[in-house]
């Protein structure tokens, strides 16, 4: 089964190319079943054991060496509900059949690279995955057009091979001081306090931070973000950084760091820092994307930080919110296509009243940012709640306190953000403006709607995940 | 004795070529022909492994500059490509000499502390290593391949637009 989610996505690519030119315009709908697929894999594997009959040889027959648990059928549900979003943006934003086309393509090439990330228990292998996910996505965001696109791409080559670097440096010294370089192999270099698997693990780790976006090596995801193709946005706000840096962390305080402290403190401090930076920055900011931007780097400064708390409840903690964040986000940028595509426009200062002539939009953007902010009954207070309670048990309560604040100042930049796009006397150059296509509303609608079944179900969710160990 | 210092040579001027030269293709073939030979290197050491791992990463990050590149320059024309070339030569005259002076350093410093490699299973046999051990990496490198080759396609269509 975990064989098929690495093989499928990628025959699928090579077999679109076999399709005569005038029956691509089925590519999106094809990688868009795909990935409903991979959804529906995510729950498979935990509920049920199924017979795939002749397909399960093809899966057994190149023996990769994967392994699924609770956080890779994570990041394989989030993958395929994002990609799902990313591909219904795309099929209203994008101009000509072929770019859609194309882009379906790169999203499939970037859904291997994710699911590898998810599965993988090597590290080499991990950082080859990044790598293929690295290079789909600076595609992605270098086919956009517009001034900002050779700033945002280059800027996202450049310390993606940065990152590259420090985690192949990295392995050279697990190799050299463990002989080995799965997760197992580094967990027992480090367990013996070897100082050169301590160093190679800082190496690493700094690698995953630049992945990640973590404070200070965020500068790239800002003009990545706003110099993308709106689907680009949704797909990488969704789940590309949080798979590439953000998970490859959770794995790693998982299964080879398990609460030591060096490591524990360097999360907590990167984490915290993480979410106080980024939340200040997204109050400044006057274009739409780019705020969203700065929220998500804030964001994934929490899942950092509840990975340096009390070890299981961290990870659920870390698990639930990277779900919520990436549902939410990918949302907030679907609502963003939908506004640039009816105003042209993403700059706030020049909104204003659209609630009125955007009613959808308005509520669903509405419903992601105070989910987002940790506002109850919604999916987002649940996972600050257990962020929270899990470094309380670590004894960390000046983390706690940061954590509660910066969500105040979340919740303040969210309500800015409302309060200049959405609320308000509508100005004059918007009057005819109208609500966006229903292609473009569903997927925001959808994310909506998981967000909120997932915070007023939570008690059941819970239930299912801790019985799961996830 | 003598190939294995005829390859180190050879290396070096390959990655002189790779960065000193100022057309695309050719600074691509500089890279690759000086990850191989580091790759025949590392085998003819018996590190097979890390041998494996140069090739892997080298594949990867020949379409990677490859594409980066194609998509984020222009041509130049001939007299920017003429003040390129001597401004570069200006630049990187030191390097071949600065590189030989550290190899020649580091053949006298022994390391102060005794670093024992743990070889690998499998280690030795490059069949083995590529097919039986990182055949799940030869597998992401070739996505990256083609990954570069729709970037190709993706970024070369678009720049043909553009110019339209």
């Amino acid at each position: 089964m975990s064989d098929l989610l690495l093989l499928v996505p990628f025959v699928a690519v090579v077999l679109l190319y076999l399709l005569p030119k005038r029956a691509r315009t089925a590519g999106l709908w094809i990688a868009f079943g795909i990935l409903a697929l991979e959804t529906a894999a995510a729950f498979i594997d935990r509920f049920a054991t199924i017979d795939f009959g002749l397909l399960a040889p093809l899966g057994k027959l190149l023996g990769f060496h994967l392994a699924t648990d609770g956080l890779s059928e994570l990041v394989i549900l989030c993958t395929g509900l994002v990609g799902m979003a990313a591909l219904l943006v795309a099929r209203r934003t994008l101009e000509d059949e072929n770019e859609k086309f194309l882009f379906a393509n790169l999203v499939l090439v970037a859904v291997v690279g994710i699911n590898g990330i998810a599965m993988v228990r090597d590290l080499f292998s991990l950082y080859v995955f990044v790598e293929v996910t690295a290079v789909a996505t600076f595609i992605l965001i270098a086919a956009g057009r517009g001034d900002h696109v050779f700033e945002g791409a280059w800027k996202y080559i450049f310390l993606s091979v940065v990152a590259s670097v420090l985690m192949l440096t990295s392995l050279g010294f697990f190799l050299l001081s463990t002989g080995g370089i799965t997760l197992d192999a580094a967990r027992t270099g480090l367990a013996a306090n070897a100082p050169l698997a301590w160093i190679a693990m800082a190496l690493f780790l700094c690698g995953l931070f630049v992945k990640g976006a973590m404070v200070p090596f965020h500068g790239w995801l800002a003009d990545a973000y706003t110099a993308a193709p709106a689907p680009v946005s949704v797909f990488m706000a969704g789940i590309v950084t949080k798979a590439s840096g953000i998970f490859a962390l959770m794995r790693i305080a998982q299964s080879t760091l398990g609460g030591a402290t060096p490591g524990r403190e360097i999360l907590l401090v990167v984490g915290a820092v993480t979410i106080v930076v980024g939340a200040f920055l997204s109050l400044t900011q006057t274009n739409f994307k780019r705020m969203l931007a700065y929220s998500s780097i804030s964001q994934m400064g929490y899942i950092v930080l509840a990975l340096g708390g009390d070890l299981r409840l961290g990870i659920l903690a870390a698990g639930l919110h990277f779900f919520n964040h990436a549902i939410s986000k990918s949302q907030l940028f679907a609502n963003a296509a939908a506004i640039e595509k009816q105003l042209g426009t993403l700059d706030m200062d020049e909104m204003g009243g659209l609630g009125a002539r955007m009613p959808v939009t308005a509520g669903t953007s509405a419903v992601a940012s105070l989910s987002i902010a940790g506002l109850p009954p919604l999916a987002g207070f649940w996972s600050k709640l257990l962020i929270v309670l899990a470094l309380w048990n670590a004894k960390e309560y000046a983390f706690a306190a940061v954590a509660i604040l910066a969500s105040l100042v979340t919740l303040a930049y969210f309500l800015s953000l409302q309060r200049r796009v959405f609320f308000g006397k509508p100005l004059e150059k918007w009057a005819g403006a109208r609500e966006a296509s229903v292609g473009l509303l569903v997927p925001a609608v959808a994310l909506a709607l998981i967000t909120i079944a997932l915070g007023v179900g939570f008690p059941f969710a819970l239930k299912i995940l801790m019985g799961g160990g996830a | 004795m003598i190939w294995f210092t005829l390859l180190l040579v050879v290396l070096v001027l390959a990655a002189l070529w790779a960065s000193m030269t100022t057309t695309l293709l050719r600074s691509t073939l500089g890279l690759a022909l000086a990850s191989a030979l580091l790759s025949v290197v590392m085998f003819s050491m018996g590190a097979t492994l890390a041998a494996v791992m140069e090739l892997s990463v080298c594949a990867g990050l020949i379409s990677v500059v490859l594409v980066s590149v194609a998509s984020l320059t222009r041509p130049r024309s001939i007299q920017e490509e003429l003040a390129s070339r001597r401004s570069r030569l200006r630049r990187i005259w030191p390097l071949p000499l600065v590189l030989i002076a550290a190899g020649v350093a580091l053949s006298f410093v022994h390391a102060p502390v005794d670093i024992v490699l743990h070889l690998p299973k499998g280690d030795g046999d490059v069949r083995t290593v590529l097919w039986s051990l990182r055949q799940l990496d030869l597998f992401g490198q070739i996505l990256i391949l083609l990954a570069g080759a729709l970037g190709v396609l993706v970024l070369f269509r678009k720049e043909a637009k553009d110019d339209d």
